[in-house]
């Protein structure tokens, strides 16, 4: 059960990383806190004690195989967050151009 | 039954993406020929499918994986009275953007990937709505959400900038707490499959973590359409953007991934319970009523107009609230189905109205370069077209008869006052007044009010194409009315209603087939 608290807090981390900082870099690193924390937690929900790689062999039905599912899912997820961070960084470093500043309290333009 | 259609409205838009970027770049005009012509096929058979299909539901099962022992195990597509019509409008508004960026989009570089995009935005809300499977609304999802970041972007200034950044930050804590809550879903009934995950719970489960499970997914969908506690990032994101994407964020991408998608859990997934449905209703109309406060102090139209849309959304939120409480109540049915039967009616109308009023603005913005309403002042003269067109939508988001706000907006008022919300009802009635007030404002700002002492404003008509787009979506906002025709709401509107207030039948229908 501690593990999956320790997921649930790297997750509050992330999210207390993009609440707080005030640094566009770390906000994007935050983001990829929180998306870790998820993927972790996927994982751990196929997961199953002393299971084997779900090849399933004949000779021995009483084999406990993890589920591949979540795997599959997570795979998935990592390609998505990929992108993401990718898109982000991509939008920092052009707004680092225009302002000349990576402080979000200097980046304010649209009020109101 | 498979119907060989469904794969098509995803398959053809991300086909159609990849070869604009790769021919656009080497043959003239590729671009913005081959996305309209994506688009027009998928308008073509989104209104074959709502014609043929009568509102049954049909299902396609990707790779042919059927079902072992009644339990779905492949990835299923479903289509269906609700997500048909949903589908018309995302390709309809679509055709008509994508027409309308012929004219607009040539002052930007880099038109290719602009279409490019555009049609990978499609493909990604196209998939949401057809998908029977929560890990690919995710990922459709995604792909929508990601390319309307890189759009929102697209004028690469300032402006544009700071919002994609909003946007995106927002947009991703958003996708976390919705793959956070499909990991819990999964985690206890080990199915992704929504009619699955449905017939799981109904065996019974821990209250505490459905619950848990339902404020996540309901947070996370929140955030993507923007209902009140949840809508930072809109009004920049919609008014940064160009404007025929400001038409689609606004006219259909915050249904389909949010609204459709919380209507469709809500619904059809989970079981009622009040709790849920009061506090749906709650958000409903907060956001109905702080929506259209926000927007009568701005003098930006296309800020104006992006509140609008948070308060618009109130009222389709608010009355899928009312039509759950009832159910969950188990009491006056007929009611429920006349509330839900308006919440998609106004959703439809919404996307009509808001994408037409954006385009106006878009309009405005190309011919005279401000979007400031007190720097306008006298273009119903110069800009005739622009002027009609938006006096239609003007009326129609306010709430006047004979154009479809008007009937939308009645049968919610009706409904709450059936279902004796009478406050409810109130409210929903002095918010149309006040809607009212504020587009009075933005006509009498922008089109009439010539200012004596300038000399004549400048700006002129717009280019063919933008004004063929109004004008198809002019005539749209008046043709919808129809739809309350007793024949007609029964073939369009009826079907949604039904699957959405019989989620056994929803069930059957995917692990039957």
């Amino acid at each position: 059960m501690t593990v999956y608290w320790l997921c649930f807090i790297l997750f509050l981390t992330g999210l207390y990383g993009v609440i707080t900082r005030r640094n566009l870099v770390k906000i994007a690193i935050s983001l990829s806190i929180m998306e870790f924390s998820i993927f972790l937690l996927l994982a751990l929900v196929g997961y199953a004690d002393g299971a084997v790689a779900p090849i399933v062999d004949p000779a021995d039905p009483f084999k406990v195989y993890v589920d591949p599912l979540p795997q599959a899912m997570v795979l998935t997820a990592i390609v998505i967050g990929l992108a993401t961070t990718a898109m982000l960084m991509a939008v920092i470093i052009r707004l680092y151009r225009k302002y000349g500043t990576f402080d979000i309290r200097e980046i304010k333009n649209l009020r109101g | 039954m498979m119907n060989p259609l469904i794969p098509l409205f995803v398959a053809v838009p991300l086909a159609g993406a990849f070869l604009i970027m790769i021919l656009g770049r080497f043959i003239k005009h590729f671009d913005r020929v081959a996305a309209s012509l994506v688009l027009l096929f998928l308008v073509i058979i989104s209104l074959h499918a709502i014609v043929s299909s009568g509102g049954s539901t049909s299902v396609y099962k990707v790779g042919g994986w059927e079902a072992v022992n009644k339990i779905p195990i492949g990835i299923y597509m479903v289509m269906d009275g609700f997500s048909v019509i949903v589908l018309c409008i995302v390709n309809l508004i679509g055709l008509l953007s994508v027409i309308y960026s012929i004219s607009y989009i040539s002052r930007y570089t880099s038109e290719n990937f602009f279409y490019s995009l555009f049609c990978l935005m499609v493909a990604g809300m196209n998939g949401v709505v057809l998908s029977g499977d929560l890990f690919n609304i995710f990922v459709f999802l995604e792909i929508s959400a990601i390319s309307s970041y890189a759009l929102v972007a697209f004028g690469v200034e300032k402006d544009e900038l700071e919002a994609t950044f909003k946007y995106q930050v927002l947009g991703g804590v958003a996708s976390f707490l919705i793959l956070f809550g499909i990991g819990f879903i999964y985690w206890k009934t080990k199915t992704l499959n929504i009619a699955d995950v449905r017939t799981v719970f109904s065996t019974g489960y821990d209250r505490n973590y459905y619950l848990l499970v339902q404020i996540l997914l309901l947070s996370g969908f929140g955030l993507k359409a923007a209902i009140i506690p949840f809508h930072a990032w809109l009004p920049d994101a919609h008014s940064s953007a160009p404007s025929p994407i400001s038409a689609m964020l606004s006219g259909v991408l915050i249904k389909a991934i949010g609204i459709y998608v919380i209507i469709r859990l809500f619904f059809n997934m989970f079981a009622i319970s009040e709790g849920m449905a009061v506090l749906i209703t709650t958000l409903g109309t907060l956001s109905m009523f702080i929506g259209v406060f926000l927007a009568v102090g701005q003098w930006d139209i296309k800020r104006l107009l992006a509140y609008h849309s948070i308060s618009q959304m109130g009222y389709v939120v608010l009355s899928a609230g009312i039509g759950m409480i009832l159910i969950s109540r188990e009491i006056r049915y007929e009611v429920a189905a006349l509330a839900i039967a308006g919440s998609i009616f106004h959703l439809i109308n919404h996307a009509a109205f808001k994408s037409l009023l954006f385009l106006n603005a878009g309009a405005i913005e190309y011919s005279t370069g401000t979007r400031d309403l007190k720097e306008m002042g006298g273009l119903s003269k110069t800009m005739p077209v622009t002027s009609g067109t938006s006096f239609v939508a003007s009326l129609s988001i306010s709430g006047i008869p004979p154009f479809n706000g008007f009937f939308s907006k009645l049968i919610i008022i009706i409904a709450a006052v059936m279902a004796r919300f009478y406050l409810l009802a109130a409210l929903a009635a002095l918010v149309s007044i006040i809607t009212l007030a504020s587009f009075l404002k933005f006509q009498r700002y922008a089109f009439y009010n010539q200012d004596p002492d300038r000399k004549k404003t400048k700006g002129k008509e717009v280019p063919f194409p933008m004004l063929f787009s109004m004008i198809i979506l002019g005539m749209i906002c008046l043709l919808l009315s129809l739809l309350v025709i007793p024949g007609i709401r029964e073939m369009i509107l009826t079907p949604a209603t039904d699957i959405l207030m019989d989620p056994s039948r929803y069930t059957s229908q995917i692990t039957g087939t």
